[in-house]
């Protein structure tokens, strides 16, 4: 071996040893190029998550949260999931980001610095619930294919930014236009630079909504890097993937945006319900709009161990996608009684709720406290897994915690 | 004044003004010669908040506890030891981490269909002959199991709440 030779692999054990885990294709990684570990070398550190987050995958991201970590009523950065499809976008410089709006049914397609759009525009802020179209997934039989998230792919953050309408009015649309479909700064996994890896959008209703902004601010600071930093669109209540990271450009469309990830049985679900298991051609998927009414125990941690006659506090979150949540139950006998329990208003709509209530077991053992929301058209969170989708999609089946008495 | 001194004199002016001039026309050449290397003037910007620098790695030998197989379960990629186990190592782990193969169960026809997906929309390369070999593999290893409707909690961590 020489000298050469022995330093560079000296070096990747180095590296290999810093990150936890040895450099797999350390001989293929081009030169110049520091695995994106290596800034720092933690993944909890360099997204500034807390420890207890859950990895699922680390090529690309995905990281969730446990339910006890999301009790906070805004959600902090350390508690956010993080579902990435594709590579971090790498040297990111504000001063020269712009934003694109172009597109068929568009009037007058601009280009805009990021000081234009803070300039010219209103800013607003709001409390936003994004839940990954996924969460839950990890419970389909037979199972679905992709990350297997259990509970923990929803937030709430406050978002600050401008209104997507006061841009889309501002460049002018046509009567032609149906959809609009975004495109971003982070790259395919192949490496191949002609590919999306995303590429998502949402009907001009949703698009048009107050609440749908361009953000630059997620609970007061910049965006951090993981979630979008320095641009992203923020569509709350509906699938996480159409509130797009690492704004580069907005194409308002003359037909339902079919770029990376709308097509396909990507983030669909069956038109018509079908059995578990059961073969759906792609024709008849349809794309998920609204996300469904769901709840989360965020207090106590499941397995708490309480002395006889000691009372119980718990609390939560619920939310409904487009929709408010009406009504707030729980049961601590699976589902023979529930009794309601007090509920907030959301701050702003398409914030989560919160919900408390305190509960006394009638003697010792095993129970576990089950949470069911209702929305305000009166539809509520099944007992059991909801309807079968190939792609494990919308798994709004009720939280439960295991509590043990005495 | 006497004359030599005068002529001293305006001798030393002359010079002087002649660095002055040299100075300032060296002054003006170095800004137009940086402009030319770096006419948006970035290095007197801050510099933004998230860079990823470039340092070269060299390349490097490959390592002998690379593979290495502990109680079952290759270390690096967390895949269970099996047959056709560095076929799947070689050809499931460029693109994307193994955690995304072993989060997941399928069907023999699930792997085989997943792996038509990637090649028709992802960039995965023709399998050839090994194939056969990785959707073995996958479905002898990650076959689906059966889950019902609802489970029961478990692992339950107990502890106690005051």
């Amino acid at each position: 071996m020489d000298r050469r030779k022995f330093t560079s692999s000296l070096s990747f054990v180095a590296m290999g040893s810093i990150l936890g885990a040895p450099v797999v294709f350390g001989k293929l990684m081009p030169k110049g190029y520091i695995p994106l570990g290596l800034q720092d070398p933690d993944p909890f550190k360099l997204f500034d998550k807390d420890k207890q987050m859950v990895i699922l995958n680390d090529r690309p991201w995905n990281m969730e949260a446990q339910a006890h970590l999301l009790d906070d009523k805004v959600t902090p950065n350390k508690y956010m999931f993080i579902r990435n499809n594709g590579k971090i976008p790498e040297r990111i410089d504000p001063d020269t980001w712009t934003l694109t709006i172009d597109g068929e049914a568009v009037k007058r397609p601009k280009r805009y610095t990021l000081e234009e759009l803070k300039r010219a525009f209103g800013t607003h802020t709001y409390q936003l619930t994004l839940e990954c179209g996924g969460n839950g997934r990890s419970e389909f039989n037979p199972p679905a294919k992709g990350n297997q998230w259990t509970v923990g792919a929803v937030s709430c953050a406050q978002w600050t930014g401008i209104r997507l309408r006061d841009i889309l009015e501002d460049v002018g649309f046509g009567e032609n236009a149906v959809y609009i479909g975004y495109h971003a700064a982070d790259t395919h996994l192949s490496g191949d630079a002609g590919k999306a890896p995303i590429s998502r959008g949402v009907p001009m209703k949703k698009a048009l909504q107050d609440e749908t902004l361009i953000a630059f601010k997620m609970n007061g600071k910049d965006i951090p890097l993981v979630h979008g930093h320095p641009l992203r669109l923020v569509c709350g209540g509906w699938p996480a993937s159409a509130s797009g990271k690492w704004l580069k450009r907005i194409s308002v469309r003359d037909k339902v945006h079919d770029g990376a990830k709308m097509t396909g049985s990507s983030y669909r679900i069956p038109c018509h319900p079908v059995a578990p298991g059961e073969k759906v051609p792609d024709e008849e998927m349809c794309i998920i709009e609204s996300m469904p009414v769901k709840s989360l125990i965020t207090f106590p941690k499941t397995g708490a161990l309480l002395k006889k006659g000691q009372e119980l506090r718990i609390r939560g979150h619920a939310w409904a996608g487009e929709l408010e949540v009406s009504r707030m139950q729980y049961s601590i006998d699976f589902g023979s009684t529930w009794r309601d329990c007090p509920l907030e208003k959301p701050v702003n709509r398409l914030a989560w709720q919160h919900f408390s209530a305190t509960i006394a077991f009638p003697e010792e053992g095993y129970y576990e406290v089950w949470a069911k929301a209702t929305d305000s058209q009166g539809k509520s969170q099944p007992m059991v897994l909801p309807g079968w989708n190939p792609k494990g999609y919308l798994n709004n089946a009720c939280h439960r915690i295991a509590v043990k008495i005495g | 004044m006497k004359r030599p001194q005068k002529f001293e004199e305006t001798a030393r002016q002359i010079r002087k003004l002649g660095v002055i001039l040299f100075l300032f026309f060296g002054a003006i050449a170095g800004i137009v010669l940086y402009l030319m290397v770096d006419p948006t003037l970035s290095a007197f910007h801050p510099r933004p908040k998230v860079e990823l620098s470039e340092t070269p790695i060299p390349d490097v030998e490959e390592d002998n506890d690379f593979d290495t197989i502990e109680n079952g379960v290759h270390l690096r990629t967390g895949f269970v030891e099996g047959e056709g186990l560095m076929t799947v190592v070689n050809n499931c782990t460029n693109c994307h981490s193994a955690k995304l193969v072993t989060q997941n169960r399928m069907t023999r026809e699930g792997w085989q269909a997943t792996i038509q997906w990637m090649q028709e929309t992802q960039n995965l390369w023709d399998l050839g002959k090994n194939e056969a070999i990785i959707v073995e593999y996958l479905a002898t290893y990650y076959a689906p199991q059966k889950k019902g409707r609802r489970e029961n909690l478990s692992p339950i961590e107990w502890y106690e709440l005051q």
